[in-house]
């Protein structure tokens, strides 16, 4: 079986029947982590000489896409765990970051993200707290508000400034065990969508081996792997919940068909409409993904402001279309979309997708874009 | 040309250094200059000097050092 139909099996089989009570408790999707950690898909894309499979981030985006179908909060914190994974891959090129991914493998480690920080206005690319190092060992403190399923991780990936004397955005990037930590939550998370992920804050205080901090600048950690896979992993989540309300949309416009054979259903009209948009997302998120596998070697490119540009440009472009697509989806299907209590309910569906354009703001990357754009020559 | 440059860096780098007196090869980035500031940058060199950058020189290293950044206008002005 391929990781693609293994997801697809998790997915229908252990992702849908908790879906509903992952949403409406905000719980962690245990039963989906344990099944997708007893397939090893946790270390999918850690290389193969490591143990792992080696999976391209165009292979993850299709498992994140399949499994979005069928519960997006489980899809949201899988996507997040292999943006971190993508990291160690690719940055990790010392001794201790190989081992930590043969241990990745054997134990199938869930790692989390904390990469803002109250009091800096949601930019990831600023710290205030800093890394401190005594001897062989780091000390760090971070007021986190957000760090999705840190209670359910095993550890989490956390930005700092380089050391007390640094400026706010030479930042480093530190793999920290939960085990070593102290979480002490800053707040609840009862949201609208994506209510499984579990995003609270978090004052983060922790230690650990100076080992555990990534080699390279995060600045080059983030514009060569962690911003351009978030966009490509994330619009692959949005991706997933937009096919989940085209085939409930289907799905009514055959019945109808079905009821009056010979005559074409009103509604298989605005069913072409629909597949027409959702063929312009699909094609978004894949153009997004092959131009970062196109150039994912050639580490010097990715820090282009032409590729910073595409791969915001096709973070707004999914972020919208997913709520484009559900609402029409709603719209096509009538009353029972509406309903919670129908087969055909797009209620779960459009609460997650309009959490798209929030998750990073629209409008920080459009005002990062309008920067980028000054100096921007090549269309 | 130097004092041009770490004239305008001084101006729009927002460094945590002086611009005047940081080392021709210290790293920029790490002297806190972002990617916000570093387009400012670009611009003002662009007025300064009545250059383009073009779009191969739009990355990341060209302005990662007082050096660099000489070496590419130096390549533009010709």
């Amino acid at each position: 079986m391929s990781l693609l139909e293994v997801v697809e099996d998790i997915g229908r089989q252990v992702a849908l029947p908790n879906a509903a009570s992952v949403d409406v408790e905000a719980r962690f999707p245990k039963e989906v982590f344990d099944a997708l950690k007893e397939k090893g898909l946790l270390s999918a894309m850690v290389p193969t000489d490591l143990g792992g499979n080696g999976a391209s981030v165009s292979e993850i985006a299709a498992c994140i896409s399949a499994l979005s179908k069928y519960c997006a909060s489980s899809a949201m914190i899988f996507a997040m765990h292999q943006i971190q994974v993508a990291c160690l891959v690719r940055h990790g090129t010392t001794e201790y970051f190989q081992s930590v991914q043969r241990d990745l493998v054997k134990n199938q480690y869930l790692l989390a993200s904390a990469t803002t920080e109250l009091g800096v206005g949601g930019d990831v690319r600023t710290s205030k707290c800093a890394v401190e190092i005594e001897g062989e060992r780091f000390r760090l403190e971070k007021m986190a508000p957000v760090i999705s399923y840190a209670e359910n991780a095993d550890a989490i990936l956390v930005t700092a400034r380089r050391g007390p004397d640094s400026p706010p955005s030479d930042q480093v990037i530190v793999l920290v065990e939960v085990a070593d930590s102290e979480l002490e939550p800053l707040s609840g998370w009862d949201t609208l969508g994506f209510r499984g992920t579990c995003s609270l804050g978090f004052k983060l205080k922790t230690s650990g081996r100076k080992d555990a901090i990534l080699p390279e600048p995060y600045g080059d950690i983030s514009s060569q792997t962690m911003l351009p896979i978030s966009h490509i992993v994330w619009s692959s989540v949005w991706l997933g919940i937009a096919t989940a309300a085209m085939l409930k949309a289907q799905k009514f416009v055959q019945a109808e068909a079905r009821s009056k054979p010979g005559t074409t259903p009103p509604s298989a009209m605005r069913m072409a409409e629909l597949f027409a948009r959702y063929s312009q997302f699909a094609d978004t998120v894949k153009a997004g993904t092959d131009r970062f596998e196109a150039m994912s070697s050639d580490r010097e490119s990715l820090t282009s402001v032409g590729f910073a540009l595409s791969m915001n440009a096709m973070k707004i472009n999914s972020s919208n279309l997913v709520v484009e697509v559900v609402s029409d989806a709603m719209n096509l299907v009538g009353i029972s979309g509406y309903r919670e209590d129908s087969d055909f309910t797009m209620g779960r569906l459009l609460r997650d997708a309009h959490g798209a354009s929030l998750m990073v703001n629209n409008d920080r990357i459009h005002l990062n874009n309008s920067q980028l754009l000054l100096v921007h020559r090549d269309f | 040309m130097d004092a041009d440059i770490r004239e305008i860096l001084r101006e729009h780098g927002r460094l945590a250094v002086d611009a005047l007196s940081i080392g021709e090869n210290d790293d920029l980035y790490q002297a806190g200059l972002t990617s916000h500031a570093s387009v400012n940058v670009m611009l003002a060199l662009e007025d300064k000097f009545d250059i383009e950058f073009p779009e191969a020189m739009l990355r990341k290293r060209t302005f990662e050092s007082v050096e660099s950044i000489r070496g590419a206008v130096q390549q533009l002005v010709g």
